[in-house]
Protein backbone atom coordinates (compact mmCIF):
# COMPACT_ATOMS: atom_id res chain seq x y z
CA UNK A 1 0.00 0.00 0.00
CA UNK A 2 1.09 3.60 -1.18
CA UNK A 3 1.91 5.79 1.91
CA UNK A 4 0.88 9.61 0.62
CA UNK A 5 3.22 12.18 2.04
CA UNK A 6 1.83 14.59 3.94
CA UNK A 7 -0.26 17.49 2.66
CA UNK A 8 1.11 21.18 2.41
CA UNK A 9 -1.83 21.46 4.47
CA UNK A 10 -0.27 20.51 7.15
CA UNK A 11 2.97 22.38 7.26
CA UNK A 12 2.39 26.80 7.53
CA UNK A 13 3.18 27.50 4.25
CA UNK A 14 6.20 30.38 3.99
CA UNK A 15 3.86 32.76 2.47
CA UNK A 16 1.65 33.11 5.32
CA UNK A 17 4.51 32.93 7.42
CA UNK A 18 5.48 36.23 6.13
CA UNK A 19 1.72 37.40 6.04
CA UNK A 20 1.90 37.22 9.92
CA UNK A 21 5.24 39.01 10.09
CA UNK A 22 4.08 41.59 8.13
CA UNK A 23 0.87 42.04 10.91
CA UNK A 24 3.01 41.69 13.61
CA UNK A 25 5.46 44.51 11.96
CA UNK A 26 2.84 47.11 11.27
CA UNK A 27 1.28 46.61 14.78
CA UNK A 28 3.97 47.28 16.41
CA UNK A 29 5.28 50.02 14.37
CA UNK A 30 2.04 51.83 15.13
CA UNK A 31 1.87 51.12 19.12
CA UNK A 32 5.46 52.75 20.10
CA UNK A 33 2.81 55.90 22.15
CA UNK A 34 0.58 54.69 24.96
CA UNK A 35 -2.88 55.20 24.27
CA UNK A 36 -4.61 58.16 26.10
CA UNK A 37 -7.20 57.45 28.94
CA UNK A 38 -10.32 57.48 27.49
CA UNK A 39 -12.02 59.47 30.15
CA UNK A 40 -8.95 61.89 30.13
CA UNK A 41 -11.61 64.82 28.67
CA UNK A 42 -13.62 64.46 32.46
CA UNK A 43 -10.77 66.68 33.74
CA UNK A 44 -11.22 69.74 31.15
CA UNK A 45 -14.88 69.83 31.72
CA UNK A 46 -15.16 69.70 35.47
CA UNK A 47 -12.73 72.32 35.65
CA UNK A 48 -15.51 74.56 34.07
CA UNK A 49 -18.05 73.21 36.39
CA UNK A 50 -19.16 73.10 39.95
CA UNK A 51 -21.80 70.58 41.35
CA UNK A 52 -23.49 72.08 44.02
CA UNK A 53 -26.09 70.27 46.47
CA UNK A 54 -27.36 69.71 50.03
CA UNK A 55 -25.55 67.63 52.52
CA UNK A 56 -29.08 66.19 53.74
CA UNK A 57 -29.29 64.95 49.60
CA UNK A 58 -26.19 63.63 49.25
CA UNK A 59 -25.82 61.81 52.34
CA UNK A 60 -29.78 60.48 51.36
CA UNK A 61 -28.64 59.48 47.62
CA UNK A 62 -25.78 57.49 49.02
CA UNK A 63 -28.15 55.58 52.14
CA UNK A 64 -31.26 54.88 49.77
CA UNK A 65 -29.38 53.91 46.24
CA UNK A 66 -27.14 51.37 49.21
CA UNK A 67 -29.89 49.17 51.04
CA UNK A 68 -28.80 46.08 52.78
CA UNK A 69 -31.53 43.57 53.72
CA UNK A 70 -30.49 41.68 56.93
CA UNK A 71 -31.36 37.95 56.89
CA UNK A 72 -33.81 37.38 58.78
CA UNK A 73 -36.96 35.59 57.11
CA UNK A 74 -39.07 33.27 59.65
CA UNK A 75 -41.87 31.83 57.21
CA UNK A 76 -42.98 31.49 54.04
CA UNK A 77 -42.91 35.13 52.64
CA UNK A 78 -39.14 34.96 52.57
CA UNK A 79 -39.73 32.50 49.20
CA UNK A 80 -41.32 35.76 47.91
CA UNK A 81 -38.63 37.36 49.03
CA UNK A 82 -36.08 35.41 46.87
CA UNK A 83 -38.02 35.44 44.24
CA UNK A 84 -37.90 38.79 44.11
CA UNK A 85 -34.14 38.19 44.12
CA UNK A 86 -33.92 36.20 41.92
CA UNK A 87 -33.36 36.90 38.04
CA UNK A 88 -36.37 37.68 37.19
CA UNK A 89 -37.22 40.30 39.16
CA UNK A 90 -34.33 41.12 40.22
CA UNK A 91 -33.51 43.46 42.95
CA UNK A 92 -30.17 44.25 42.16
CA UNK A 93 -31.44 47.04 39.66
CA UNK A 94 -32.15 49.22 42.70
CA UNK A 95 -28.99 48.63 44.34
CA UNK A 96 -30.64 46.34 47.45
CA UNK A 97 -29.80 42.94 46.28
CA UNK A 98 -26.73 42.22 49.00
CA UNK A 99 -28.50 40.05 51.78
CA UNK A 100 -25.96 40.39 54.40
CA UNK A 101 -25.78 37.87 56.98
CA UNK A 102 -24.46 39.56 59.95
CA UNK A 103 -26.89 42.21 61.32
CA UNK A 104 -24.18 44.32 61.72
CA UNK A 105 -23.51 45.45 58.06
CA UNK A 106 -27.10 45.39 57.36
CA UNK A 107 -29.95 48.42 57.25
CA UNK A 108 -32.62 47.28 56.03
CA UNK A 109 -34.93 44.72 58.24
CA UNK A 110 -37.23 43.14 55.62
CA UNK A 111 -39.57 41.26 58.28
CA UNK A 112 -40.70 38.28 55.96
CA UNK A 113 -43.17 36.21 57.64
CA UNK A 114 -45.25 34.90 60.38
CA UNK A 115 -43.58 36.05 64.10
CA UNK A 116 -44.29 33.93 67.27
CA UNK A 117 -43.43 35.14 70.51
CA UNK A 118 -40.70 32.28 70.94
CA UNK A 119 -38.78 34.10 68.23
CA UNK A 120 -39.30 37.60 68.84
CA UNK A 121 -36.65 37.99 71.59
CA UNK A 122 -34.44 36.94 68.57
CA UNK A 123 -35.80 39.14 65.73
CA UNK A 124 -35.40 42.18 68.15
CA UNK A 125 -31.72 41.03 68.97
CA UNK A 126 -31.04 41.42 65.00
CA UNK A 127 -32.82 44.65 64.48
CA UNK A 128 -30.84 45.39 67.28
CA UNK A 129 -27.44 44.62 66.49
CA UNK A 130 -28.21 47.06 63.56
CA UNK A 131 -26.15 49.85 62.89
CA UNK A 132 -27.90 53.20 63.02
CA UNK A 133 -29.37 54.42 60.34
CA UNK A 134 -31.98 51.44 60.04
CA UNK A 135 -35.33 50.72 58.42
CA UNK A 136 -38.36 48.18 58.41
CA UNK A 137 -40.37 46.91 56.23
CA UNK A 138 -43.16 44.61 57.73
CA UNK A 139 -43.80 42.80 54.27
CA UNK A 140 -47.15 40.36 54.27
CA UNK A 141 -50.44 40.29 56.25
CA UNK A 142 -48.64 38.52 58.84
CA UNK A 143 -45.59 40.84 59.38
CA UNK A 144 -48.60 44.28 59.39
CA UNK A 145 -50.90 42.27 62.05
CA UNK A 146 -50.72 38.61 62.47
CA UNK A 147 -52.45 38.14 59.55
CA UNK A 148 -54.85 34.69 59.62
CA UNK A 149 -53.56 33.87 63.56
CA UNK A 150 -54.02 37.56 64.38
CA UNK A 151 -57.25 36.70 66.81
CA UNK A 152 -56.72 33.12 67.28
CA UNK A 153 -53.52 32.26 68.17
CA UNK A 154 -51.70 32.71 71.74
CA UNK A 155 -48.41 32.41 70.19
CA UNK A 156 -48.39 34.31 67.12
CA UNK A 157 -47.42 38.57 67.73
CA UNK A 158 -49.75 40.36 66.14
CA UNK A 159 -47.53 42.45 63.99
CA UNK A 160 -44.23 43.30 64.02
CA UNK A 161 -45.09 46.80 64.64
CA UNK A 162 -45.26 45.05 68.30
CA UNK A 163 -41.95 44.75 69.19
CA UNK A 164 -39.61 47.27 66.08
CA UNK A 165 -40.61 50.43 64.85
CA UNK A 166 -42.32 49.31 61.26
CA UNK A 167 -41.01 51.84 58.36
CA UNK A 168 -43.50 50.67 55.26
CA UNK A 169 -46.16 48.10 54.92
CA UNK A 170 -46.79 45.90 52.53
CA UNK A 171 -49.89 44.06 52.07
CA UNK A 172 -50.44 40.59 50.80
CA UNK A 173 -50.43 37.00 51.93
CA UNK A 174 -47.86 36.76 50.38
CA UNK A 175 -47.15 39.62 48.26
CA UNK A 176 -45.97 39.42 44.86
CA UNK A 177 -42.46 40.65 44.49
CA UNK A 178 -43.65 43.58 42.50
CA UNK A 179 -45.51 44.64 45.33
CA UNK A 180 -42.50 44.33 47.81
CA UNK A 181 -39.84 46.06 45.18
CA UNK A 182 -42.70 48.84 45.44
CA UNK A 183 -42.60 48.46 48.74
CA UNK A 184 -38.93 49.32 48.67
CA UNK A 185 -39.14 51.88 46.28
CA UNK A 186 -41.86 53.69 48.53
CA UNK A 187 -39.06 53.62 51.47
CA UNK A 188 -36.26 55.00 49.40
CA UNK A 189 -38.88 57.95 49.08
CA UNK A 190 -39.01 58.11 52.25
CA UNK A 191 -35.30 58.06 53.03
CA UNK A 192 -35.36 60.65 50.28
CA UNK A 193 -37.40 63.37 52.43
CA UNK A 194 -34.95 62.51 55.63
CA UNK A 195 -33.19 65.60 57.21
CA UNK A 196 -30.06 64.31 58.64
CA UNK A 197 -28.95 67.75 59.37
CA UNK A 198 -30.93 70.40 62.00
CA UNK A 199 -30.51 73.91 60.67
CA UNK A 200 -31.84 75.69 63.40
CA UNK A 201 -29.17 74.15 65.85
CA UNK A 202 -26.04 74.92 63.73
CA UNK A 203 -27.21 78.22 63.99
CA UNK A 204 -27.69 78.72 67.26
CA UNK A 205 -24.25 77.33 68.00
CA UNK B 1 -46.53 -1.61 50.86
CA UNK B 2 -47.00 -2.12 55.04
CA UNK B 3 -49.46 -4.20 56.22
CA UNK B 4 -51.57 -2.93 59.06
CA UNK B 5 -51.72 -5.71 61.65
CA UNK B 6 -54.97 -6.48 62.95
CA UNK B 7 -55.10 -5.30 66.67
CA UNK B 8 -57.85 -8.35 67.33
CA UNK B 9 -54.73 -10.54 66.93
CA UNK B 10 -52.34 -8.74 68.26
CA UNK B 11 -54.22 -8.37 71.24
CA UNK B 12 -54.25 -12.20 71.78
CA UNK B 13 -50.76 -12.26 71.97
CA UNK B 14 -50.60 -9.52 74.12
CA UNK B 15 -53.02 -11.38 76.61
CA UNK B 16 -51.76 -14.71 76.86
CA UNK B 17 -48.08 -12.99 78.26
CA UNK B 18 -50.03 -10.30 80.50
CA UNK B 19 -53.55 -11.32 81.26
CA UNK B 20 -55.96 -8.20 81.62
CA UNK B 21 -53.61 -5.63 80.31
CA UNK B 22 -55.87 -4.66 76.51
CA UNK B 23 -58.89 -2.85 77.42
CA UNK B 24 -60.38 -3.27 73.71
CA UNK B 25 -59.02 -4.14 69.99
CA UNK B 26 -60.87 -3.49 66.40
CA UNK B 27 -59.54 -4.77 63.53
CA UNK B 28 -56.97 -1.75 63.07
CA UNK B 29 -55.55 -1.03 66.61
CA UNK B 30 -56.00 -1.67 70.38
CA UNK B 31 -56.03 -0.36 73.67
CA UNK B 32 -54.11 -1.13 76.29
CA UNK B 33 -54.18 -0.12 79.90
CA UNK B 34 -51.51 2.85 81.09
CA UNK B 35 -50.03 1.24 83.69
CA UNK B 36 -49.05 -1.90 81.41
CA UNK B 37 -48.41 -0.12 78.40
CA UNK B 38 -44.04 -0.25 79.19
CA UNK B 39 -44.54 -4.34 79.58
CA UNK B 40 -46.81 -4.22 76.71
CA UNK B 41 -44.21 -2.12 74.39
CA UNK B 42 -41.52 -3.77 75.31
CA UNK B 43 -42.96 -7.52 74.07
CA UNK B 44 -43.79 -5.76 71.22
CA UNK B 45 -40.38 -4.67 70.10
CA UNK B 46 -38.86 -7.40 71.13
CA UNK B 47 -40.85 -10.05 70.39
CA UNK B 48 -39.72 -12.61 67.41
CA UNK B 49 -42.29 -12.00 64.45
CA UNK B 50 -43.86 -9.01 66.03
CA UNK B 51 -40.14 -7.13 66.36
CA UNK B 52 -41.53 -3.53 65.94
CA UNK B 53 -38.39 -1.50 66.12
CA UNK B 54 -39.56 1.82 65.08
CA UNK B 55 -41.82 4.23 66.15
CA UNK B 56 -43.68 6.37 64.03
CA UNK B 57 -45.63 9.21 65.74
CA UNK B 58 -46.95 9.90 69.25
CA UNK B 59 -49.72 11.93 69.33
CA UNK B 60 -52.80 12.90 71.45
CA UNK B 61 -56.24 13.13 71.38
CA UNK B 62 -58.60 15.16 74.09
CA UNK B 63 -62.15 13.37 74.36
CA UNK B 64 -62.92 15.84 76.79
CA UNK B 65 -63.17 12.76 79.85
CA UNK B 66 -60.01 11.69 78.82
CA UNK B 67 -56.94 11.87 76.70
CA UNK B 68 -56.19 9.28 74.44
CA UNK B 69 -52.22 9.14 73.62
CA UNK B 70 -52.22 6.88 70.27
CA UNK B 71 -48.32 5.47 69.01
CA UNK B 72 -47.76 3.71 65.37
CA UNK B 73 -45.17 1.43 65.65
CA UNK B 74 -43.56 -0.13 62.40
CA UNK B 75 -41.20 -3.25 62.04
CA UNK B 76 -38.90 -2.48 59.67
CA UNK B 77 -37.60 -6.02 59.01
CA UNK B 78 -41.19 -7.63 58.28
CA UNK B 79 -42.93 -4.19 57.32
CA UNK B 80 -45.63 -4.34 59.20
CA UNK B 81 -47.44 -1.93 61.43
CA UNK B 82 -49.84 -1.16 64.29
CA UNK B 83 -51.51 1.23 66.24
CA UNK B 84 -51.99 0.85 70.11
CA UNK B 85 -53.33 3.84 71.97
CA UNK B 86 -53.53 3.93 75.88
CA UNK B 87 -56.03 6.38 78.11
CA UNK B 88 -55.82 8.87 80.78
CA UNK B 89 -58.76 9.79 82.87
CA UNK B 90 -57.35 12.46 85.18
CA UNK B 91 -57.31 15.86 84.36
CA UNK B 92 -55.70 17.65 86.71
CA UNK B 93 -52.44 15.68 86.52
CA UNK B 94 -52.14 13.31 83.68
CA UNK B 95 -49.07 11.52 84.20
CA UNK B 96 -48.29 8.34 81.31
CA UNK B 97 -45.35 6.13 81.22
CA UNK B 98 -42.49 7.06 78.84
CA UNK B 99 -41.56 4.99 76.14
CA UNK B 100 -37.99 6.80 75.77
CA UNK B 101 -36.01 3.78 76.99
CA UNK B 102 -37.45 1.69 73.90
CA UNK B 103 -37.55 4.34 70.89
CA UNK B 104 -35.09 7.39 70.84
CA UNK B 105 -37.70 9.00 68.59
CA UNK B 106 -40.22 9.50 71.02
CA UNK B 107 -37.94 11.70 73.14
CA UNK B 108 -39.48 15.46 71.53
CA UNK B 109 -42.85 14.34 70.33
CA UNK B 110 -43.48 13.14 74.14
CA UNK B 111 -42.08 16.60 75.50
CA UNK B 112 -44.43 17.67 72.44
CA UNK B 113 -47.16 16.50 73.62
CA UNK B 114 -46.87 17.25 77.78
CA UNK B 115 -46.55 20.72 75.74
CA UNK B 116 -49.58 21.25 74.51
CA UNK B 117 -51.98 18.90 76.29
CA UNK B 118 -50.54 18.91 79.71
CA UNK B 119 -49.58 15.11 79.95
CA UNK B 120 -46.48 14.03 82.15
CA UNK B 121 -43.88 11.18 80.83
CA UNK B 122 -42.68 9.35 83.93
CA UNK B 123 -39.27 8.03 82.99
CA UNK B 124 -38.97 10.72 80.37
CA UNK B 125 -35.45 12.02 81.19
CA UNK B 126 -36.01 15.82 79.80
CA UNK B 127 -39.85 16.20 80.49
CA UNK B 128 -40.17 20.05 79.99
CA UNK B 129 -41.71 22.30 77.19
CA UNK B 130 -40.54 22.24 73.73
CA UNK B 131 -42.28 24.92 71.69
CA UNK B 132 -43.98 27.37 73.69
CA UNK B 133 -41.70 29.25 76.18
CA UNK B 134 -41.46 28.40 80.54
CA UNK B 135 -44.18 30.30 82.56
CA UNK B 136 -47.23 29.81 79.65
CA UNK B 137 -50.53 29.51 81.05
CA UNK B 138 -52.35 26.34 79.95
CA UNK B 139 -52.19 23.30 77.56
CA UNK B 140 -53.24 24.88 73.90
CA UNK B 141 -54.83 21.66 72.87
CA UNK B 142 -57.21 21.01 75.25
CA UNK B 143 -60.28 21.43 74.60
CA UNK B 144 -61.37 23.73 77.44
CA UNK B 145 -57.65 26.15 76.39
CA UNK B 146 -59.22 29.59 76.45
Amino acid sequence: MEIKSAGKYIYSDIELDRQEGQVIEGLKADSQEPIPDPDQWLDEELEQNILLTTVDALINWGRRSSLWPAICFPACCAFELIAANGPRFDLARFGMEIMRASPRQADLMITAGTLTWKMAPNVRRIYHQMAEPKWVIAMGACAISGGIFASASYAVVPGYNRIIPVDVYVPGCPPRPEALIYGIQMLQKKIARRKNIDVRKLLER
Amino acid sequence: MTVSLSGKEVARKIEEKFPGSVVESSHDSLVVRSDSLPDVARFLKDTEGLDFDFLNFITAVDYYDHFEVVYLLNSLEHNHSLTIKTRCYDRENPIMPSVVGLWQGADFQEREIYDLFGIKFEGHPNMKRIFLWEGFAGHPLRKDFK
